[in-house]
């Protein structure tokens, strides 16, 4: 089992312009674009005091919790929830099959908005996750990949003193 | 599912603890949690009951020094050992690129484990994963307590592929065993990255 999935810097470009957008237009605080194993593919806005690590744990995991609940109910999938706080709203959706559109709002935006903002922003990131697999889908060239150029010796100097 | 970003430079590793509940899943991440420089490890997250049981998971993010220019970190899980968390189990199964198996070396959790084994090949099987190509190691922990199951016993049991194993005490403050276990499953599943398995 060694699937890897791999985001190289142009397509990150292209979706965090895709996100910031949506930052503005939906007059958000941040946003987040993760894969449903909770990696993260963007992180826009005032994003200095999340731990944005466990923030895509969490997310990740309420959101594989919720499709769950969809499949037990019969549902093939409950593609949004929100969650309201005094303060601060986070509204989770899903963007196709693999990614996580998080989006954190206050009371400078509504929800109206912001779901209203979401549906356009989904479909400019399916476009972008189209052309992303079309990428995919070609042979990649042999030694092209990561990890052909580390050694044996650079995995076993892993874990050294500092560890 | 290893995870590279071209972008930030990063790979990103994750493991999975499984066994049977009470077995000590959790404080390996809190031991690993308590012996790394706080440079190195992100916040340690419990899902857990009021009575400290794991509820849903837990997550330790743990940074290891750059490899070819790329940090390397890795992404801890533990899931909840109780039986009928099976649903919860399954979900975090998903995307995991190694296993570590925490059996409980106690004689009456023999069968807790087995159960438990039995559990993690069924959840496994769920994502089309094998555990004989998946990177795997398995650990026999509380060897500090009486009344235990001998290594080779165990080893029968619950690893008679012949993985990467280890003795642990997770509990004892020293927590030995505990590093080994980890080390060993993420250079297995870097070596697996390196040259995979056809």
């Amino acid at each position: 089992m060694n699937a890897q999935s791999v985001i190289y810097e142009d397509e990150q470009k292209q979706l965090a312009d895709i996100c910031q957008r949506l930052l503005r237009e939906a007059l958000a605080k941040a946003i987040f674009l993760l894969d449903r194993n909770g990696q993260v593919i963007v992180s826009i806005g005032e994003i200095a005091e999340i731990d944005v690590t466990s923030l895509a744990s969490l997310v990740a995991g309420t959101t594989a919790a919720t499709s769950s609940l969809a499949k037990l109910l019969g549902e093939p999938e409950f593609p949004v929830h929100f969650h309201e706080g005094k303060r601060d709203h986070l509204h989770i959706s899903l963007a196709g099959e693999d990614f996580i559109l998080t989006v954190i709002f206050d009371q400078r935006s509504s929800l109206g908005l912001v779901r209203l903002r979401v549906k356009k922003t989904t479909e400019r990131l399916l476009e972008a996750f189209v052309a992303m697999e079309d990428r995919r889908r070609l042979p990649a060239p042999k030694g092209a990949g990561l990890f052909d150029e580390i050694t044996d010796d650079d995995i076993d100097n892993l874990f050294g003193d500092g560890f | 599912m290893s995870f590279i970003n071209y972008s930030s430079r990063e790979i990103i590793l994750k493991i999975v603890y499984y066994g049977p509940g009470l077995c000590g899943k959790t404080t390996n991440i809190k031991f690993i949690y308590g012996s790394t420089n706080p440079d190195a490890r992100g916040k340690l997250i419990s899902l857990e009951t009021k009575a400290e049981r794991t509820l849903f998971f837990d997550f330790l993010p743990l940074s290891l020094p750059p490899i070819r220019g790329f940090k390397t970190r890795l992404h801890l899980y533990t899931v909840p050992g109780q039986l009928f968390y099976s649903a919860s189990r399954r979900l975090i199964m998903k995307g995991a690129d190694g296993v570590v198996f925490v059996a409980d070396s106690q004689r009456e959790r023999f069968e807790a484990n087995q159960i438990s084994m039995d559990d993690l090949k069924e959840n496994l099987a769920a994502y089309g994963y094998d555990l004989t190509k998946l990177p795997f190691v398995v650990q026999y922990n509380k060897r500090d307590l009486p009344n235990i199951n001998s290594v080779e016993e165990l080893r029968a049991e619950f690893n008679p592929g012949g993985a990467p194993d280890f003795e642990a005490a997770a509990g004892h403050p020293e927590g030995p065993g505990v590093f080994d276990t980890l080390k060993s499953v993420v250079k297995m599943i870097l070596k697996d990255l390196k040259n995979p398995q056809s």
